[in-house]
């Protein structure tokens, strides 16, 4: 196998020099920039914040359940800090996450030179950003949701839950859905449209194979959620009745729209980590992966299911016996294309030269954990025995050994895995085992006991317990175990910030990775590819003439492909949407009038800036720049 | 594989106990259905847990680079493979399936002969328990008759609430707008714990409840008591607590039997004194906690919707004396 | 890749489709789903107000019905506008492009007709279910065609300052497909709305 990785034909190799220019410029060029790898950067790097911010929730809920009928934090702190942890958490660490990952990532691994729609990106980012702030801030302002991440009617509406701490939530959450289905859309064309010549759908990196399947999950299952929150918002802020059950409405209702968004989210913060694991465990036991199109496969029928299978949520509801049973039954089919995944994998490193790096480890940490969370879903799946532990702590253990244990170890292996790629250089890799091993045992050492606990009849959502009930011990051990693991998380960043500076050169392809994206240099320069490439198999760096040139001969090479010019209208309709969303908050219609006219003017100077023209007459330069103008 | 030791360890050590609110003691005839169930999925969950996890730990040591050159098999994928571990997990799932869809038929089904009523109303945050065949009512501790039916009718008063009493069986949610049921029989004597289960505001954690079940004969003497009127104070501190009662406005909200007190929007109060807790299973029934309830509500339970007037410390004494006389 | 393909990599995507179309395509897929959850809302209160005015006594099928068949007739006339920028005939493409957004216009003065009139007679958005979900429903639909006739205005304004030309064909064709999407749309909501009360 030919594991170096350059494109054959491609023998100019630029100096650092040449693209230094990824990342320089002021506060202006981040402000407007429609390059990929550095929204990818904006996102990776904000959702990391909001995860130690969602950390620290976590902290503070963890010592305060300590110890028995603790005083530490009150009631009225408690439940904003569940609520915000699990807010903070799904929309604004983990799903960003992801983001960085199919921003930074997918344009290089199928070969293009950016996103389907450079400024339409950006503007999701920055609505995503500015929706992130917009909804922190309620801890200054007034105080922060406190009716769950998933805000069940009728404790939302305005007779049980007056004041503002609601609205931030409804509102906060539309943002949020806005620049999610932005981002999916543009993924979607991106990944489906933008493929470099060669590459069929069957020789998609898995990463953006599950990036494709999650952006189709994000435009199907947002919609359902934005319709109940602009119900909740009608009946808060005008009056209706849509969740009033004296006046005939049910309260029920939001929990079928929550729902019907809520599981598909699941997977929307899984997909992108089962991607994830499926580039790492191939390159680091130097086989491709097992089953290719049987894990695509599963991918894709997972997310169908996800579909299928909302009231699950719903069991302790009293559907009936029928619906309880279909559910069930369709719940527990997923478990299928979920085992032919994990199956898979281990099936790759079956034979393999398995070399344990960081990455691996975290990938192998993954399976091993999300292993648990799959067999406690099949408890849950069964309706019945889910009537025991559904809204316990079992439950809680359930999605942290799901979304932690897996989705996050997915996603530490995969900033492990690519951050060579961003920064050009490599993590330490003794801080990156000792980071692995601290969190995997503090990972188990939270969340073990809380099965336990579950079982034994503590509810979730509780902001205190009596002494004698025998929660005592587990939820000690839990709460040292979470502080051991806000521990390992230091150990990371330590790792990330010494390697920024002092980290290992990483040359272009350090791992010996096998897709595109280890054909550019690290971290590449603003254009991505000099030429397009042009791909012959799934493996391309594997193979000997794996990826050729589309250039027919140097004489067609520019020295510098014309990339879109930066643009300040993204950020501008993003900060016109923060204005309405601020005018709806506080009721203000001047305000509201100057987000409408902060929105009109962002989006007719979108629609009518001139775009960047192909300047040189010979090659497929700009080509992206005419494509977006959408 | 270090973590699963801790993990195993864990399970042996790190238990602790008792537990007297545990779904895993069960003492009903729903909460065994639902014991029984978890019990058969837990050990497939054990068995495959063993499988999976075993096969990649073999592949770990097996397969790591030992810097010997050793080339990686070859080999993009096995069909039969593939079909092979399709089945199994599906063979699995039926395996798990078929009970699953028979308990939930099973704990779903109205009983067909004679039962007793309950009719549960959640407030935030605490419980009503309307006896309707026999004219009782009563808050925050359910009593019942051992080996009897019971057929439990829920519905919520403002916002959505989960009943919960993991020994007597799974979850119902109690819901506005919805009256939803619940049918088990309760196997042994004993004061089971309860709360509530769906976060439903501020003091969520604090919506708690007890069911005392009792022999048949002891069920009756209790209907008996509860039907009697309260017991009126002739004199000393609990005959000027009764009047405080009615004159410091907690008749707006309270209801005793044969006084002038008939609110209906808190608690009904005629047999508080008989209940084991108050403040809906957090406190125990003492006098100083009747007191400290009294002070201040708030700082019992944070939010909760009782107002009580500036009293001075003998009207709370008084007062508290009244209640604890009302058995 | 020979000297031409270099050339028509202009226009290469994977999937042969122009990027902005495939957008949206995609964006209509999105749209369904909240239409979708809107009437299924609208479905779910059907019948469930406690308090008049119903439905039965306020809908105006005959009203509707004709707004409706404007509404259609605009669709046919977006064909006609395409078609006319497609050949070059910018002219003809200025007309049609006009009379499409007056006829939706149309459409919409007959909302608003509609949403006062129902007002006048009490119903509000918070009067009941009914007035709730009827309003958001097809409020919903209405902004959805208003942003249309302001796409299709501002079109017509650049042809009128010779900016949009039959090298802007895709443009108008995606214009063209969200608005025969909202078109669709308001033949479902018109049958489930009107014709099955």
């Amino acid at each position: 196998m030919a594991v170096e990785g350059a494109i054959a034909t491609d023998s100019v190799r630029h100096t650092a020099a040449v693209h230094q220019g990824t990342y320089a410029g002021g506060l202006g060029s981040w402000l407007t920039t429609v390059d990929h790898k550095r929204i990818g950067v904006m996102y990776g790097l904000s959702a990391f914040f909001f995860f130690l911010v969602g950390g620290l929730e976590a902290l503070l809920i963890r010592l305060q359940l300590g110890s028995p009928e603790s005083t530490l934090i009150d009631a009225d702190l408690y439940n904003q800090l569940f609520t915000m942890h699990g807010t903070t958490m799904v929309f604004l660490a983990i799903m960003p996450l992801g983001a960085a990952f199919f921003n930074f990532i997918v344009p290089l691994q199928i070969g293009a030179r950016d996103v389907a729609f450079p400024r339409l990106n950006a503007f999701s980012f920055w609505v995503f950003f500015f929706g992130a702030v917009f909804l922190n801030s309620s801890f200054i302002f007034g105080g922060a949701p406190d009716a769950g991440w998933f805000g069940y009617a009728n404790l939302t509406s305005a007779q049980y839950s007056p004041g503002i701490r609601i609205d931030y939530w409804v509102i906060g959450l539309v943002m949020l859905g806005v620049s999610s289905i932005a981002a999916a859309l543009n993924f979607i064309v991106t990944i489906l449209n933008l493929r470099c010549p060669g590459m069929s759908m069957m020789r998609l990196p898995l990463f953006s194979w599950m990036t494709l399947v999650t952006a189709f999950l994000l435009v199907i299952a947002f919609p359902a959620i934005t319709v109940g929150l602009v119900l909740l918002m009608f009946d808060r802020m005008f009056g209706t009745v849509f969740f009033n059950p004296a006046a005939g409405g049910d309260v029920l209702l939001w929990q079928h729209l929550f729902w019907i968004f809520g599981h598909p989210e699941v997977y929307i913060l899984l997909l992108p980590a089962l991607g994830v694991v499926s580039e790492i465990i191939p390159v680091f036991s130097r086989k491709p992966l097992f089953g290719y199109p049987f894990v695509v496969y599963s991918g894709v029928l997972i997310a169908f299911l996800g579909f299928g299978v909302w009231a699950h949520h719903m069991f302790s509801v009293g559907l009936g016996p029928i619906a309880n049973t279909v559910f069930s039954a369709a719940t527990m089919l997923i478990a299928i294309p979920t085992g032919v995944k994990i199956f898979n994998w281990i099936a790759t490193m079956w034979g393999g030269s398995l070399r344990f790096r960081t990455p691996m480890l975290f990938a192998v940490g993954f399976i091993a954990m999300f292993i648990v969370g799959g067999l406690s879903g099949i408890m849950h799946a069964s309706a019945a025995s889910d009537l025991q532990q559904t809204d316990t702590y079992f439950v809680v253990a359930h999605i942290h050994y799901v979304l932690f244990g897996g989705v996050m170890f997915a996603l530490f292996g995969g900033i492990y895995y690519w951050i060579p790629k961003i920064t050009g250089r490599l993590m330490h890799e003794g801080l990156g085992k000792m980071h692995f091993w601290v969190m995997a045992v503090a990972f188990n050492l939270t969340f073990f006991p809380q099965h336990l606990l579950g079982l034994h009849g503590m509810p979730r959502r509780t902001f205190t317990y009596e002494a004698g009930l025998g929660f005592e011990a587990m939820n000690m051990i839990s709460t040292v175990g979470s502080l051991l693991l806000g521990g390992s998380i230091l150990i990371f960043l330590w790792n990330l910030v010494r390697s920024l500076r002092r980290g290992a050169e990483a040359g272009s392809n350090p791992w010996q990775g096998a897709t595109l994206e280890w054909s550019t240099e690290c971290p590449p320069p603003h254009y991505n590819f000099l030429t397009l490439p042009r791909v012959h198999s799934r493996y391309p760096l594997w193979e000997d003439g794996g990826v050729t040139s589309t250039a027919p001969t140097d004489e067609h090479r520019l020295p510098e492909p014309h990339m879109p010019s930066p643009s300040y209208y993204p950020v501008v309709l993003a900060l016109g949407i923060l204005v309405l969303g601020v005018g709806g908050l506080s009721r203000a219609l001047p305000v509201v009038f100057l987000g409408v006219a902060v929105v009109l003017f962002g989006i007719y100077g979108w629609a009518f800036e001139p775009l960047e023209r192909q300047t040189h007459p010979r090659r497929g330069v700009g080509r992206r720049s005419r494509q977006e103008k959408a | 594989m270090i973590p699963f030791a801790g993990v195993a360890a864990l399970l042996i050590v790190g238990c602790g106990g008792p537990f007297p609110q545990s779904a895993l003691d069960p003492s009903s005839d729903f909460a065994w259905r639902l014991h029984d169930l978890f019990r058969g999925i837990f050990f497939w969950a054990v068995v495959v847990f063993l499988i999976v996890e075993g096969a990649l730990l073999v592949a770990v040591l097996r397969f790591r680079d030992r810097g010997d050159g050793r080339a990686p098999a070859a080999g993009h994928g096995n069909t039969v493979l593939e079909i092979a571990w399709t089945l199994a997990p599906a063979l699995v799932l039926v395996l798990v399936a078929i009970p699953t869809i028979k308990t939930i038929w099973d704990v779903d089904r109205a009983p067909s002969g004679e039962a007793l009523v309950v009719e549960v109303i959640g407030h935030q945050w605490w419980w009503e328990f309307r006896y309707p065949d026999l004219g009782v009512v009563t808050a925050n501790e359910l009593h019942l008759p051992v080996g009897e039916t019971v057929d439990v009718r829920l519905t919520s008063a403002d916002v959505i609430h989960s009943f919960w009493f993991p020994r007597i069986g799974g979850k119902r949610d109690v819901l506005p707008g919805h009256e939803t049921h619940l049918w088990f029989k309760v196997d042994s004597a004993g004061v089971h714990l309860g709360q509530c289960a769906e976060f439903c505001g501020l003091s969520h954690a604090l919506m708690k409840m007890q069911l005392v079940a009792q022999e048949p004969s002891e069920f009756d003497a209790w209907v008996e008591g509860q039907l009697a009127e309260a017991a009126a104070p002739e004199s000393g501190p609990a005959a000027a607590g009764g009047e405080l009662f009615v004159t410091a406005g907690c008749t707006a909200c309270h209801r005793v039997a044969g006084t002038p007190a008939q609110g209906a929007i808190g608690p009904d109060l005629t047999h508080v004194g008989s209940r084991r807790r108050i403040a809906a299973g957090v406190l125990d029934n003492t006098r100083e906690n009747m007191e400290r309830w009294l002070r201040d509500p708030q700082a019992v339970k944070p939010g909760a919707l009782m107002a009580v007037p500036e009293l001075d410390e003998g009207q709370i004494r008084s007062l508290a004396e009244y209640l604890a006389g009302l058995k | 890749m020979s000297q031409s393909d270099a050339a028509s990599a202009e226009m290469y995507t994977s999937t042969g489709l122009p990027s902005r179309k495939l957008l949206m395509w995609t964006f209509i897929g999105s749209e369904c789903m909240l239409f979708g959850s809107l009437l299924i809302t609208y479905l779910v209160y059907r019948g469930k107000s406690v308090v008049g005015p119903y439905p039965e006594e306020l809908l105006n099928i005959p009203f509707i019905s004709v707004t409706t068949f404007v509404l259609l007739m605009s669709s046919l006339m977006m064909v006609l506008a395409l078609a006319a920028v497609q050949r070059g005939d910018m002219k003809w493409g200025k007309v049609w492009l006009l009379a499409t957004a007056l006829f939706g216009s149309i459409f919409l003065a007959g909302q608003v007709f509609e949403f006062s009139h129902f007002v006048h007679e009490g119903l509000t958005l918070r009067r009941n279910l009914f007035g709730g979900s009827f309003f958001l429903l097809t409020g919903t639909h209405g902004a959805h065609v208003t942003v249309g006739v302001v796409w299709l205005l501002s079109l017509f304004f650049m042809a009128l300052r010779g900016r949009l030309t039959r090298a802007n064909a895709e443009t108008v064709e995606i214009a063209g497909l969200y608005w025969h999407f909202v078109d669709v749309v308001w033949i479902v909501l018109f049958t489930v709305i009107y014709l099955l009360v």
